[in-house]
C-alpha cells in the first residue's frame, strides 16, 4: 500500500479516527482495496453526521431529562467504613450541572507513583494528606484569664506519629494567628498575644480561633480512606485540594482526580474540567442503571465549558449569555431580562427557537433552516 | 412509686402503678368504674395514664380470662333470642372498649383457638379489623392487601340504588342502576348493612380468556345480548337550577319565555319547550343548548339615560339551558322559594346510559377495566350447554396483581348460581374453596371452574378449557357520554384569542411545552407553526415607528397614530404577542418591530 493511498482520507477525517483506521488496516493490501476501504470509511462516517437543522441541543435535553425523571432523589448511606458517603442522583446532577462552587461532598482519588501505590508508606503517604488541626492533637484547652493566655495540653504520641516537631507546631500556629507567642514545654502550649492590652473576649476569640488552627497536611480533606482498587492502593478523600496534593512526590499526578470542577478549571484547565463534568454525570447516570448516550453530555459540558470557564445551566449562567432577550425572559426572571433590554435598546435578531415559537414563526430548525431564495427581477411599483 | 395521671393531668401517686391499673379494670368490668374510663401502665417509667375525656377511639374486643373468652355459647344462644343485648355484655364486664393506649397492656388474640394463657382479650370477629365497605370484598383474606384496599374504593364509585326516594331527591350529578342485585357470593356485612336494600352491581356470568385482543390492557368484552337485556344499564340525573335574584334598585330577574328584543336572545327554536310559565314541562326530550328554564335579567349596568326611561329597559337574557354535547329527558320540575324568599325553580334531568365502549365496569377486587368491544350474542364463545358469557375477562389481570379472591368469588359464585343459595364470602370465616369444588362436582361441573367452550364465530371448539363462572360486577360512575371530547373549531377567550380551557367550555386540547419540544427535536418547523397558530392575527406595522398601526376598514387605509401617514406593512404574528406588546407599552417600555422582508 503506498502512502498516498488513503491521502484523501487523512485530509477528510478527524486525527483520531484516521489513526485507527490505518492501525486496522491489514498488513498486506493493495492500493486500490485501499482506496476502495478508504472510500467505504468516508461514507460511512459522513453518514454518521449529524444533518444540518438537526436540533441537537433539544434532543440532547430530552434525552437526559427524560431518564433523569426515573431518578430516585434519595442519597444512598453506607454503614461502615469501606465507603465515603457521597451525593449520587439526582442533586448531584443539579449540582454540576448548576455549576455550583461548593460541593455537597468534595472529593479526590488520589493515584500513587510506583512504590507508594504497592502499598509502601502507605500510612505515612495516608497522614501527610489528612489535615490536622490543632484540635486533633490538643486537648483540655482553658484560657488563664489574669495572665490573658490561653493553655492546652498536647498528644505527644499523636504529635510523634504525625510527625508534628515542636517547630513545626509553632510555626503553624504563627501563621494562624498573627502576633502570638508560643511556648511549648513537653505536654504544655502556652499561647498569649503580643500586644499587652488584650482583653477576655479576644483571648477567648483565639482560643476558638487556634482550636481550627491548620497545623499540617492538606487543608481541606477531613477524612482519608485506604482503598486497593485493581491491585493498587489509591488514597480517597473527603475534601478536595487538587494544588496541594500535586506537591507531595508520591502523588501521581496524572491519574489523580477531584469531583470538584471548578477546582480543575483552576488547576488543570478548562479542557480538563469539561471532561470531569461529562464523567461525574455519566458516573451518576451509570449507577442509577440508565442508559444516555454520551455524546448528549459532551454537549452539554461543551456549553457549559465554552467560554473558558464553567458556567452552570442557570440564568446566571448559560442562559444570561444567550443572544436573544425573549430568550432569556422564557426562562427565568423575565422582568429583569425585558428592564434591562430597554435600558439598553436591545434587538433581538429573532435567530432561534423559542422567540420565534412566541412570535409564532416557522422555527428555524429542521424544515424551517430552509428559506427561499427570490431574484427580484426589475422593480415593481 | 407510680405517678398517676389523670386525663393528661398530674393527679398523685399510687404505691404499685401496676396493681392499681388492673384495679381500675376490674372495677370497670364490675361496674363500679364508668365503662368508659380507660387505663394505661407504662412499664418504662411506671406511670399509670387513667382516660376519661370523649372523644378516644375506641374498640369492642372479649374480654379473656385465663385462656378462656368470657363470652360463652350461653351468652350467644341468649343474644340470639334476644335475652340479652350488647350492653348486657358491656355491663357484665363480657365485652369492654380498649382505646389506643390500653391497647398496649393487651394481648389480643385474633381467633378463638389461638388463645394463650397470657392473652387478655380476643377479636370479637376478624371481620372487625375492616371498614365497612371493605368487609363487603369476598374472600379479602386471599388477596394482596392493596388490591382489597383499592377493591373497596371501586364498590364507592358504583353505579347502584343509593336511596329509595332518588325519583322526588334533587341531588347533583348522581347515577342508578336499574336492576341492580344482591351478590351471590356475600360476606356478614351485607347483611348487617342490609345491603339488599341498597345494592350496588349485577351477578354477571364471566369467563376468563382473551378475545381478539380486545381484551387487552385490563379491558373487558361486554355481550350485546346482555346489554340489551339491561346488564349495566343505568339512569344519570342532573337537575338545572335557576333562581330570580333580587339585586340593588328593586331590580329582579323573571323566570319566563323571554321576549324577543332582549339582549342575548338564542332563538325560536331554543325556547320550544317552555310552557307559559318559562319553565319546560316534564318529560320533554331535550339535547343540546334547548332552554330548560327561561329567564331573564335586568341590565348588568344602569348609564344614566336608562335609569329615567321607562320604555327601553333592555333586559339580559339569562336562561338556563343544556350545555354542549348533553341531551336527556326532563324528570321532574320544582318550583319553590329559597331561605331568602326568592323564586327558585329546579329541574331534574334524566338520561339512560347503556353501556357502551370505554364505560368502566370493576369487579370486587380492584380488577376494574374499560369495556373494550361489544359482542353480538350470536358471535360470544358458549359452553358445552349453551351458556353464554355476560363478560370477558382477560387472564392477563391476574398474575401480577394476585387477586386470588378474584378467581375465588368466579367458582363460588358458580356453585351459588347452580345451587340456588348464597355463599358465604366472609373475611377469614368463609366457606372453604374445597366444600365448594366438592359441590359444583355434585352439580356436575367440573371442580376446578373449566368448561369446554366453543367459538361463537366458526363453532370450533376451543383446545383449552375455559374458565367460567358467575361474579358480582360494578358499573362504575367513570362513563364516557360524560367525559367525551373533541374539538376542530370553537369558542376563544376574550382577552388572548387563544382557543378556551376545558371540556365543559368546548375547549381545544393545548400541545404543551414537552410536545412542542418533541416537534422541534425531529425538525417539524412547520407543522409545529400550525399547531400553534390557534391565536395568528394580521397586524399592520408602521415601518418608521416600528408600532401596531391602525387600519380602517370603513376608509380602507391604514395609518398610524404616532407617526400619520407612514409606511404600513401588514405582517402575521400571534395575537399574544400583540398583548405582550401593549403591555410592554403599558410600562412605559418601547418596544419597536424592525421589518424587513422575509425571504
Amino acid at each position: 500500500m503506498s502512502a498516498d493511498a488513503l491521502k484523501e482520507l487523512k485530509s477528510a477525517l478527524p486525527d483520531g479516527i484516521y489513526r485507527a483506521v490505518v492501525d486496522l488496516m491489514p498488513e498486506k493490501v493493495s492500493d486500490s482495496k485501499a482506496k476502495e476501504i478508504a472510500r467505504k470509511m468516508l461514507e460511512e462516517y459522513e453518514r454518521m453526521k449529524v444533518e444540518a437543522g438537526e436540533s441537537v441541543g433539544l434532543v440532547a435535553a430530552e434525552s437526559i431529562g427524560e431518564p433523569g425523571t426515573q431518578m430516585t432523589l434519595d442519597t444512598f448511606h453506607f454503614a461502615g467504613v469501606s465507603e465515603m458517603n457521597v451525593t449520587m442522583g439526582l442533586p448531584r446532577i443539579i449540582e454540576i450541572l448548576d455549576g455550583r462552587k461548593t460541593l455537597a461532598t468534595p472529593m479526590m482519588e488520589i493515584r500513587l507513583k510506583k512504590p507508594y501505590s504497592d502499598g509502601q508508606d502507605i500510612k505515612k503517604v495516608a497522614l501527610a494528606i489528612r489535615e490536622t488541626k490543632l484540635k486533633d492533637i490538643a486537648s483540655q484547652f482553658s484560657i488563664n484569664v489574669a495572665e490573658s493566655k490561653v493553655e492546652a495540653k498536647l498528644d505527644v504520641d499523636k504529635m510523634r506519629e504525625l510527625g508534628i516537631t515542636d517547630a513545626v507546631l509553632e510555626k503553624a500556629l504563627k501563621v494562624a494567628a498573627k502576633g502570638l507567642i508560643v511556648d511549648i514545654k513537653g505536654e504544655e502550649l502556652v499561647l498569649r498575644l503580643k500586644s499587652k492590652d488584650s482583653g477576655v473576649s479576644d483571648v477567648f476569640k483565639l482560643k476558638e480561633r487556634l482550636k481550627e488552627a491548620f497545623v499540617k497536611g492538606v487543608k481541606g480533606v477531613s477524612q482519608i480512606l485506604v482503598v486497593k482498587k485493581n491491585n493498587e492502593y489509591v488514597v480517597l478523600t473527603f475534601g478536595s485540594n487538587l494544588k496541594k496534593v500535586f506537591q507531595f512526590q508520591f502523588v501521581d499526578e496524572t491519574r489523580t482526580t477531584t469531583n470538584d470542577i471548578f477546582e480543575v478549571e483552576d488547576v488543570l484547565g478548562i479542557e480538563a474540567a469539561r471532561q470531569v463534568v461529562i464523567d461525574e454525570v455519566y458516573k451518576v447516570i451509570e449507577t442509577q442503571g440508565l442508559n444516555v448516550d454520551i455524546r448528549h453530555l459532551m454537549l452539554v459540558a461543551d456549553v457549559m465549558c465554552a467560554d473558558g470557564k464553567v458556567k452552570g445551566i442557570t440564568r446566571y449562567g448559560v442562559v444570561r449569555d444567550k443572544a436573544s432577550i425573549l430568550a432569556r425572559a422564557s426562562f427565568e426572571t423575565p422582568i429583569k431580562h425585558i428592564i434591562n433590554a430597554s435600558l439598553y435598546g436591545e434587538a433581538d435578531n429573532l435567530t432561534s427557537v423559542v422567540e420565534n415559537v412566541m412570535l409564532n414563526q416557522p422555527v428555524p430548525v429542521g424544515t424551517g433552516i430552509t428559506k427561499l431564495a427570490t431574484k427580484p427581477v426589475g422593480k415593481s411599483e | 412509686m407510680s405517678d398517676v395521671y389523670l386525663s393528661g393531668k398530674f393527679v398523685g401517686t399510687v404505691e404499685d402503678g401496676e396493681a392499681f391499673a388492673s384495679s381500675i379494670k376490674e372495677e370497670r368490668r364490675r361496674g363500679v368504674v364508668s365503662e368508659n374510663v380507660n387505663v394505661y401502665y407504662r412499664h418504662d417509667t411506671g406511670e399509670v395514664y387513667v382516660e376519661a375525656a370523649k372523644g378516644r377511639l375506641r374498640r369492642p374486643l372479649i374480654v379473656v380470662r385465663e385462656g378462656r373468652p368470657l363470652l360463652t355459647p350461653e351468652h350467644i344462644d341468649k343474644l340470639r333470642s334476644n335475652e340479652l343485648r350488647w350492653s348486657d355484655l358491656v355491663r357484665q364486664g363480657v365485652i369492654e372498649c380498649l382505646d389506643a393506649a390500653e391497647e398496649e397492656n393487651a394481648l389480643v388474640a385474633f381467633f378463638e383457638e389461638e388463645l394463650s394463657p397470657d392473652n387478655t382479650h380476643l377479636e370479637i370477629t376478624p371481620l372487625s379489623m375492616f371498614g365497612l365497605v371493605t368487609s363487603l370484598v369476598p374472600y379479602a383474606n386471599f388477596n394482596s392487601a392493596q388490591k382489597v384496599n383499592t377493591g373497596s374504593k371501586n364498590q364507592k364509585q358504583a353505579l347502584g340504588f343509593y336511596a329509595s326516594n332518588y325519583l322526588i331527591r334533587m341531588d347533583m350529578d348522581v347515577n342508578i342502576l336499574h336492576n341492580s342485585q344482591m351478590p351471590v357470593v356475600k360476606s356478614m356485612m351485607h347483611d348487617i348493612s342490609e345491603y339488599d336494600k341498597h345494592p350496588a352491581g349485577q351477578n354477571l356470568v364471566v369467563a376468563v380468556m382473551s378475545y381478539k385482543g380486545y381484551n387487552m390492557e385490563d379491558a373487558i368484552i361486554i355481550n350485546r345480548g346482555s346489554i340489551e337485556r339491561g346488564m349495566g344499564r343505568g339512569s344519570y340525573y342532573r337537575p338545572m337550577i335557576a333562581e330570580e335574584l333580587r339585586y340593588s334598585g328593586g331590580l329582579v330577574d323573571e323566570v319566563c319565555i323571554p321576549a324577543k328584543d332582549v339582549k342575548g336572545y338564542k332563538s325560536e327554536r331554543d325556547y320550544r319547550f317552555l310552557e307559559d310559565d318559562g319553565i319546560i314541562y316534564p318529560e320533554a326530550q331535550v339535547s343540546e343548548s334547548d332552554v330548560v328554564i327561561g329567564k331573564t335579567s335586568p341590565p348588568r349596568f344602569l348609564s344614566s339615560m336608562e335609569q329615567y326611561s321607562l320604555s327601553a329597559e333592555t333586559r339580559r337574557e339569562s336562561s338556563v339551558g343544556m350545555k354542549h354535547g348533553e341531551e336527556g329527558i326532563v324528570d321532574f320540575v320544582l318550583i319553590t322559594e329559597n331561605n331568602e324568599g326568592n323564586k327558585l325553580v329546579q329541574v331534574k334531568i334524566r338520561d339512560q346510559r347503556i353501556p357502551e365502549v370505554g364505560d368502566k365496569f370493576s369487579s370486587r377486587h380492584g380488577q376494574k377495566g374499560v369495556v373494550g368491544l361489544i359482542v353480538p350474542e350470536a358471535d360470544m364463545p358458549f359452553t358445552a350447554c349453551g351458556m353464554v358469557p355476560d363478560i370477558i375477562f382477560s387472564p392477563h389481570s391476574i398474575p401480577t396483581r394476585m387477586t386470588m379472591a378474584h378467581l375465588i368469588e368466579l367458582i363460588a359464585g358458580k356453585t351459588g348460581a347452580l345451587a340456588g343459595r348464597f355463599v358465604d364470602g366472609t373475611v377469614f370465616d368463609s366457606e372453604p374453596e374445597e366444600k365448594l369444588r366438592k359441590e359444583l362436582l355434585a352439580l356436575g361441573f367440573r371442580d376446578n371452574g373449566l368448561e369446554t367452550m366453543y367459538d361463537g364465530e366458526t363453532g370450533e371448539q376451543f383446545e383449552v378449557g375455559i374458565f367460567i363462572g358467575d361474579m358480582y360486577y360494578l358499573r362504575l360512575k367513570h362513563m364516557v357520554a360524560n367525559k367525551i371530547h373533541s374539538r376542530a373549531r370553537g369558542p376563544i377567550q376574550l382577552l388572548t384569542r387563544q382557543p378556551t380551557e376545558g371540556r365543559a367550555k368546548e375547549g381545544g386540547l393545548r400541545l404543551g411545552e414537552m410536545e412542542k419540544d418533541t416537534f422541534v427535536a425531529h425538525g417539524a418547523a412547520m407543522l409545529l407553526k400550525e399547531r400553534f397558530d390557534s391565536d395568528r392575527t394580521i397586524v399592520p406595522v408602521c415601518e418608521s415607528c416600528g408600532m401596531v398601526a391602525i387600519y380602517d376598514e370603513y376608509k380602507r387605509r391604514s395609518y398610524c397614530q404616532v407617526c400619520g401617514e407612514s409606511p404600513i406593512s401588514f405582517i402575521e404574528l400571534s395575537y399574544a404577542f400583540k398583548l405582550i406588546l401593549d403591555e410592554f407599552k403599558s410600562l412605559v417600555l418601547y418596544p419597536q418591530l424592525k421589518l424587513k422582508t422575509k425571504y
